[in-house]
């Protein structure tokens, strides 16, 4: 039977973002034609990146079930990062400069910037750098660390509509991208992209975090926001046309779901809320579990078969 | 999908007769479009006009059911592509397969394990809707065997997959009270399926190896008698089967193309348990309408299922929390108030930033229809008088011996007028909950 089907084909595209050095270790994200992998309607040149998370200080309030799965690396964040690439595949890593909060350990940011450095040195990938979560401390170690990653071409974060100011100029000065993030809503993630632009940042440097939720707490209104995000970018909306970051580790690990039933649970809780991700757009998925991350690789990998 | 006045006057016999009581077709037409009067009152009405215009009236994608009685499993009539557009109507179903080259102790295991995958979240019992029978061995009594096995062990929907209609119709003569999905799995012997789905009026899935071969197959089954089918199609991997599954979905909705207009069935291909989740979790989300594993382990189920309930969510209707009074650790009358709206993801955020300043609080979930701050706020469903009256009647008063609340920072323009009519002093929280943790730890 011959049938007319109605395919979806989209004029515009997702930007593509590049971390780290040009090499060949570049990280691409972004460049998609299509909902996610429906390849007879259009492509997605390059495929979902898993960043696994570390911090630079040993983390206080992981569960023993994701530490553990490090060994004794994760004492060490030069360790573990290296730990994270070797053993535990990553191709792009997410340093979190914990140690500056004032409840983690409130060192200063010398000492932090010092901590990413020899990570960024001896990890040998792209990577991804957050702050602590505290703005006035967030104030003082992101510009310091974007100026010793100057050149790195690093992805920063995190902007939001109160303070996007501080990173964005920071970006702009030492060549890195930006990441901005919006309480899952469109409106203001589009807001925060004109605002970030509007400072003289490509916009093809900016990759938008729509805000993670685990699966079970919300995560189809994440899921959805996605949705009608890249629609909306696919018929030609610029300022949401932005490749997607998700922080799945961080908000899985915080449920009882993942922490109270047994590690293998929690992996599959990870995994669960990150394939549902892709299948909303997600670019970057940054995870915590080693196992949870090698399988969601693997499962990449399946998708992005033709 | 809809016709207009328009489209039904040009398919009548434009006579202007008056048999239908209307002086004219044209009349007839626009009153029947607005479903004021029905099509049998025309006498002249051609065949073939009658099936164009009932097969209008339809939705796109038709309702399957699977099973009788409370838990029956109902599939289709989706309406949308994105659930933003609308909302996903019937879950998909998920299901366990059972091959009937397992040992009768085997058997018995999986349906013990599978018995007992019930588990409960946001107030809903959340389980599995089927068990699916099949016929590997392609031995006719080993079939009928398990499907036996099956039917003693639960009360679970079944569905039976095979390749050979006598095999079937032995395990359909067995179970056909519980209105069994047929699954055909050779489409060398779809007659004979198709008159055992007729006879039986039961439904029928259709494997095929692509959209056109489904197409073909669906109107065979169709012009066989069968009211109820469901799509199989084998792709050749996880993208060509997502592709294929909203490709006939956009199809079948855009252009109400009939024989592409059923549900479908997924199974998964992976045998690690993971990626065989992982699988699973995308069927759940694209497009399928039943999803049948083969792992029964709860520590895999449970997430696929909770998967399953927040696709299916009406994003209309925000997912609400019980409007009460949350403890969040170790309470005193001594400890923090802090009041929000019950809306489900603004409550576990606030939780969520509470447990993790380790300073033990309550947390009051005023009633404001499931609404996030500002939009409880815009729409006046969080106001001064409703956190007043909420403060003072929801038994706080009781629990704690301060009279000190705080409210969130976007709302902060209550303040005054809260504190004088509620007679509580108003502390103004952070705006956004990542700030509580610091606030909490700063606040006296
Ligand atoms: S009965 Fe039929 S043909 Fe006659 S006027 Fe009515 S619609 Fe027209």
């Amino acid at each position: 039977m011959a049938i007319d089907l109605v395919k979806e084909k989209y004029n515009d595209a997702i930007n593509t973002v590049e971390i780290g050095p040009s090499g060949s270790k570049t990280v691409k994200v972004g460049g998609e034609t299509t909902m996610p992998f429906l390849f007879a309607e259009g492509g997605m040149p390059n495929a979902p990146v898993v960043a696994l998370e570390v911090l630079d200080c040993e983390p206080s309030d992981w569960p023993e079930s994701v530490k553990k799965s490090f060994g004794d690396s994760i004492k060490t964040p030069v360790a573990w990062a290296k730990a994270c690439v070797s053993e535990f595949g990553a191709k792009i890593l997410c340093v979190r400069l914990q140690s500056v909060h004032p409840d983690y350990g409130n060192r200063p940011a010398e000492e932090a910037v010092a901590t990413l450095k020899s990570i960024s040195k001896e990890a040998g990938v792209p990577l991804i750098v957050i702050g602590s979560g505290d703005d006035e401390k967030d104030n003082e170690v992101l510009p310091k660390a974007s100026q010793a990653l100057k050149g790195e071409n690093c992805l920063f974060g995190i902007a939001t509509q109160n303070n996007y100011k501080t990173l964005t100029a920071t970006a702009l000065a030492d060549g890195h991208s930006i990441i901005g993030e919006s309480p899952i809503d469109i409106n203001i993630a589009k807001q925060l992209n004109i605002l970030i632009s509007d400072m003289g940042l490509d916009p093809k440097r900016i990759v938008m975090h729509p805000t993670t939720t685990s699966l079970g707490y919300g995560m189809e209104y994440v899921y959805s926001i996605m949705e009608r995000a890249r629609l909306a970018a696919f018929i030609g909306d610029k300022m949401l046309s932005m490749p997607f970051i998700l922080f799945v580790g961080q908000e899985v690990w915080k449920t009882k779901e993942a922490k109270e039933f047994g590690e293998a649970q929690g992996v599959n809780w990870e995994i669960a809320t990150s394939v549902a991700m892709l299948q909303a757009g997600a670019d970057i998925l940054v995870m915590r579990h080693p196992s949870a991350a090698k399988s969601v690789m693997k499962y990449i990998d399946m998708a992005m078969n033709k | 999908m809809a016709l207009s006045g328009l489209d039904i006057y040009k398919l009548l016999p434009k006579t202007n007769c008056k048999d239908c009581g209307f002086s004219t077709c044209l009349a007839f037409a626009m009153a029947l479009a607005q479903k004021r009067t029905s099509l049998d009152k025309c006498p002249h009405v051609t065949a073939q006009a009658k099936e164009a215009l009932e097969s209008a009236s339809q939705p796109p994608i038709k309702l399957i059911t699977i099973g009788s009685g409370d838990n029956k499993l109902e599939i289709g009539n989706e309406t949308v592509m994105y659930r933003h557009e609308q909302k996903f109507f019937h879950p998909c179903g998920i299901g366990f397969l059972v091959e009937d080259i397992l040992s009768e102790s085997e058997i018995d295991k999986r349906i013990a394990d599978i018995n007992s995958l019930k588990f409960e979240r946001v107030g809903q019992v959340i389980s599995p809707d089927l068990i699916c029978v099949k016929n590997t061995s392609k031995d006719k009594d080993r079939f009928a065997g398990s499907v036996k096995r099956v039917m003693d062990g639960t009360k679970s929907n079944i569905a039976l997959y095979g390749d050979d209609s006598a095999a079937m119709a032995g395990a359909v003569s067995l179970c056909r009270a519980r209105k069994p999905l047929v699954i055909c799995g050779d489409s060398g012997n779809l007659d004979e399926f198709i008159k055992l789905a007729k006879t039986g009026s039961l439904p029928l899935a259709v494997t095929c190896s692509n959209i056109e071969e489904a197409a073909s197959a669906t109107a065979k089954a169709k012009q066989g008698g069968v009211e109820e089918i469901v799509i199989n199609i084998k792709a050749k991997n996880l993208s060509g089967k997502i592709q294929d599954y909203a490709l006939m979905r956009r199809t079948a909705l855009k252009k109400n193309f009939r024989p592409l207009g059923y549900p479908t069935i997924s199974f998964t291909d992976s045998v690690e348990p993971d990626i065989e989740l992982a699988e699973a979790i995308s069927y759940a989300t694209k497009y399928a309408g039943i999803v049948i594993i083969r792992n029964t382990k709860k520590e895999y189920v449970f997430p696929l299922l909770v998967t399953r309930q927040d696709i299916y969510n009406d994003p209309q209707k925000p997912v609400q929390v019980e409007p009460k009074i949350y403890e969040i650790g170790k309470v005193t009358n001594q400890s923090p108030v802090l009041v929000t709206t019950n809306f489900s993801i603004t409550y576990f955020t606030v939780a969520g930033e509470v447990e993790s300043s380790k300073i033990p609080s309550y947390i009051i979930c005023c009633d404001a229809d499931g609404m996030s701050v500002l939009t409880a706020w815009a729409a006046e469903k969080f106001t001064a008088e409703k956190i007043s009256d909420t403060l003072n009647n929801i038994g706080i008063m009781d629990m704690v011996g301060h009279r000190k609340v705080v409210i969130p920072g976007y709302v902060s323009v209550l303040s005054g007028k809260l504190e004088e009519i509620s007679g509580w002093k108003v502390n103004v929280g952070p705006r956004e909950a990542s700030g509580i943790t610091n606030y909490l730890r700063g606040y006296k």
